[in-house]
């Protein structure tokens, strides 16, 4: 669910981009990425914390929970000094 | 060379009153290397001849009409009774007539000063000398009053100016009325006073006091040993005069020298006096000297070289700046005039430029300082110097008169004088014996003349020659006397050759001090080359191909300008000839650029060009319907994401319900949206690194807080699993 919502963002983003050109490309880029890169986070946060995946059994969901909100913090950090 | 140049070369010649150029400054040539020697050279020669020999003019209507202008008081009334007298005196000695009105209240104002008893010394004379000029109604009673204070003055005076002011101040009441006695009793302890005041070069000191001697000072105290031999009961120590006359001849030793003839004292002496310069202490001594000739009965054997070299001195000044200088001037030369053993007699020109052209008659006046008439004598014209050879032409012929002008005349100028700038020697022959013994002469008098001539021009021609074999591709006759406008055409492998010849009046070749070809390129850029001669023919030739990087390689019209010019020649020229096409080659690229043109001056100063920036134009920008669109669109998928979770049905039931850690919960919470509030701040206005900083702080509070809440969370997880 959360997937979706931030990829549909990031989609709609490119379109826009590709209707109106790419003048403040470095914008553009930091709200794509920062769409994709949640995404991502997400998606690990996800497997993480998903029972059927034995690999991760022995890591508790919060641990996960904690290493997904310190690199979302990292990853807006950057993408807000990119952003201009 | 521009027109305003060749003007100031010919200055000198036209009708200056010479004696004013003495201090003729050697002019500085424009920038042209080669030719500003030359005439640098030239100008410096043409002072050196008038420093030399200078011709000095008797005192002169602009004289008086300078009188009358320095010697007006400001404010109705002099400011003391110096300035007054020297005023009154100057004004009579001019022979201007006075104003009346002043005579009234200056009276009043020298009978207060002579009745008043607490008058200075030097108010006393100052008023008696006003007196002697305005002739008041004195009261008797009041001179006859002063004469003892006057007398006893003398007998206890210290200083020089003491004996200067009492004794002047007796001799004036002398000459006023013979009832007041105002003999000196003991007169040669008087002079020898004075005379102990006297130094070993000729000079006097103020007072015993003062180490340094004046010649204004030794002028001063000759008046007033002067004053004090015609005072005199008795006859004066013999010895005593004979002092104070080899004092007089060990101060005309001192005498500077001009090269011109003019003597003068210097005086470098400055005191509690003021400053004397060379003009009031040469005044001093002449008034000096010739108030103690006139009452000593010796012979003074005064050196006529001197004494006319004072004369030339004193009228080299010309007409002085102010009032005091003027005094001093008109006054000592009223003494010179007045003297009975040495009268200078000034030899002047009315005019020391003469025209071959028109035969002009050479004419010499001789005067006295005043311009009074001179004794029958003749002017002897006894040599000529020309200026190019040292070597003179000896020529000792006889000026004629001319009674009724007062003139002295040569009928005819030498033949073999040409035009160019010459000394003649005078020398004055009195007829009269006895007038040799009255008047200076001075020997041989040297007066700078300058003698102009038209200068015949012809066989001027312009033309283009081929570089190789010098054939004549165009040949032009020019006419300089007239108007010309030729146009020539030539390139780069051709040659312009001028040529043209000047002679004399008698058939000579002369060299001006100035010949020059000038070409100016329709930029403004100028060329200026110098005509140089062999004899009687001028010519210069331009070898373009030479000259085209000297030209910048300009092509097109040059325009052709000569200019002829000499102090001697009376028909100087600078006239346009025309033009001339030149077709240069392209130039290479290392080719010299053209120097700027000098800017107008006044335009310097103008409004500058105004500076126009240009900024980058703004990149182009969507429409803004467009972009609010595509806002809404991305902020679809957020309401997509809430409307999820609804039908997820998310809850908060997970949420720490104990005080403790809902309360770090919170906090937990509340430090992630202030980090995320933190960057929105960052993005908006905050640098880097005041958000790291801020960002370390929150960091580890959401570290601390962020621990607490997942150990809990995870602490009641495990719970359950083992519940």
């Amino acid at each position: 669910m959360v997937d979706v919502f931030f990829t549909s963002t990031g989609n709609n983003q490119v379109v826009y981009m590709a209707i109106v050109g790419s003048f403040p490309f470095n914008s553009f880029l930091s709200g794509v990425l920062s769409c994709i890169g949640t995404a991502v986070l997400a998606v690990c946060l996800r497997i993480q914390v998903n029972k059927e995946n034995k690999e991760f059994k022995d890591l508790p969901p919060e641990r996960a929970f904690a290493d997904f909100v310190l690199c979302n913090l990292v990853l807006h950090l950057v993408i807000m000094n990119f952003l201009g | 060379m521009t027109p305003k140049f060749l003007h100031m070369i010919h200055t000198p010649s036209f009708g200056l009153p010479v004696a004013q150029t003495r201090k003729f400054l050697p002019l500085t040539p424009p920038s042209l290397p080669g030719m500003a020697k030359v005439i640098g050279f030239l100008v410096l020669a043409l002072s050196a001849l008038i420093c030399e020999a200078a011709i000095f003019k008797p005192i002169s209507d602009s004289h008086r009409s300078a009188a009358l202008e320095l010697f007006t008081p400001a404010h109705g009334s002099f400011s003391s009774l110096e300035e007054t007298y020297e005023a009154l005196r100057t004004i009579e000695v001019l022979g201007i007539k006075k104003q009346p009105d002043q005579k009234d209240a200056t009276c009043v104002l020298v009978m207060e000063t002579l009745s008043s008893p607490s008058s200075a010394l030097k108010d006393l004379f100052q008023a008696l000398r006003i007196n002697g000029l305005l002739d008041c109604e004195l009261n008797k009673k009041a001179i006859a009053g002063i004469a003892p204070r006057l007398q006893d003055a003398v007998r206890s005076a210290s200083s020089l100016l003491d004996y200067y002011y009492s004794v002047g101040s007796l001799v004036l009441i002398k000459g006023l009325t013979s009832d007041v006695d105002v003999h000196l009793e003991s007169a040669d302890s008087v002079v020898r006073g004075i005379k102990a005041l006297s130094q070993s070069d000729g000079r006097w000191r103020y007072s015993s006091n003062d180490r340094e001697s004046s010649t204004y000072a030794a002028g001063i105290a000759l008046e007033s040993l002067a004053g004090v031999i015609s005072l005199a009961s008795s006859e004066i120590d013999q010895s005593l005069i004979g002092m104070v006359k080899n004092d007089i001849s060990k101060l005309l030793d001192g005498l500077e020298k001009y090269d011109d003839g003019a003597y003068y004292f210097d005086e470098k002496l400055v005191d509690a006096h003021g400053h004397q310069g060379p003009l009031s202490a040469s005044s001093a001594v002449v008034r000096g000297i010739t108030a103690f000739a006139a009452v000593s009965a010796e012979n003074l054997n005064l050196p006529g070289d001197k004494i006319l070299g004072l004369a030339r001195f004193l009228l080299g000044v010309g007409v002085p700046g102010n009032a005091k200088d003027l005094y001093y001037q008109i006054e000592a030369l009223a003494s010179l005039e007045n003297n009975r053993v040495s009268i200078p007699l000034i030899l002047s020109l009315p005019t020391s430029v003469l025209s071959l052209t028109r035969k002009d008659q050479l004419k010499v006046n001789v005067n006295t300082v005043f311009g009074a008439a001179a004794p029958s004598l003749t002017v002897k014209l006894k040599q000529i110097f020309s200026s190019g050879s040292k070597d003179a032409s000896v020529i000792d012929q006889d000026l004629k008169f001319d009674h009724k002008n007062a003139v002295h005349y040569l009928d005819a100028l030498p033949k073999d004088i040409d035009v160019g700038s010459y000394i003649f020697t005078f020398e004055i022959v009195l007829h009269d014996s006895e007038h040799t013994m009255i008047y200076a002469t001075g020997g041989r008098t040297k007066v700078p003349i300058y003698v102009t001539g038209v200068i015949k021009v012809d066989n001027a021609e312009i033309s283009v020659l081929d570089s190789d074999l010098g054939n004549v591709e165009t040949r032009k006759k020019l006419d300089l006397a007239g108007e010309n406008s030729i146009s020539l055409s030539a390139n780069h492998l051709q040659k312009l050759r001028l040529s043209f010849e000047l002679t004399s009046p008698l058939g000579h070749a002369l060299k001006p001090h100035q010949a020059f070809l000038k070409l100016t390129h329709e930029s403004k850029v100028e060329h200026i080359f110098v005509v140089g001669n062999s004899g009687k023919q001028f010519k210069t030739i331009l070898d373009f191909l030479g000259l085209v990087e000297k030209f910048f390689y300009l092509s097109g019209r040059y325009d052709i300008q000569l200019t002829v010019g000499d102090a001697v020649m009376e028909n100087s020229f600078l006239q346009p000839l025309g033009s001339v096409e030149l077709d240069l080659p392209e130039p290479p690229e290392k080719a010299a650029r053209p120097p700027p043109q000098a800017v107008d001056t006044s335009s310097r100063f103008g409004p500058k060009e105004e500076i126009v920036h240009i900024f980058r134009a703004p990149e182009k920008r969507p429409p803004t319907n467009l972009s609010y669109a595509f806002l809404a669109l991305v902020l679809l998928p957020f309401f997509g994401f809430l409307f999820g979770l609804l039908r997820l049905r998310a809850n908060l039931k997970n949420f720490p319900t104990a005080s403790a850690p809902a309360t770090s919960a919170i906090l937990f919470h509340l430090a992630i949206a202030a980090v995320l509030s933190l960057y929105l701040l960052f993005w908006l206005k905050l640098n880097l690194f005041t958000t790291l900083k801020a960002l370390g702080f929150f960091g580890i509070f959401l570290l601390f807080v962020g621990h607490r809440t997942l150990s809990y969370l995870a602490s009641t997880s495990a719970k359950l699993k083992s519940a």
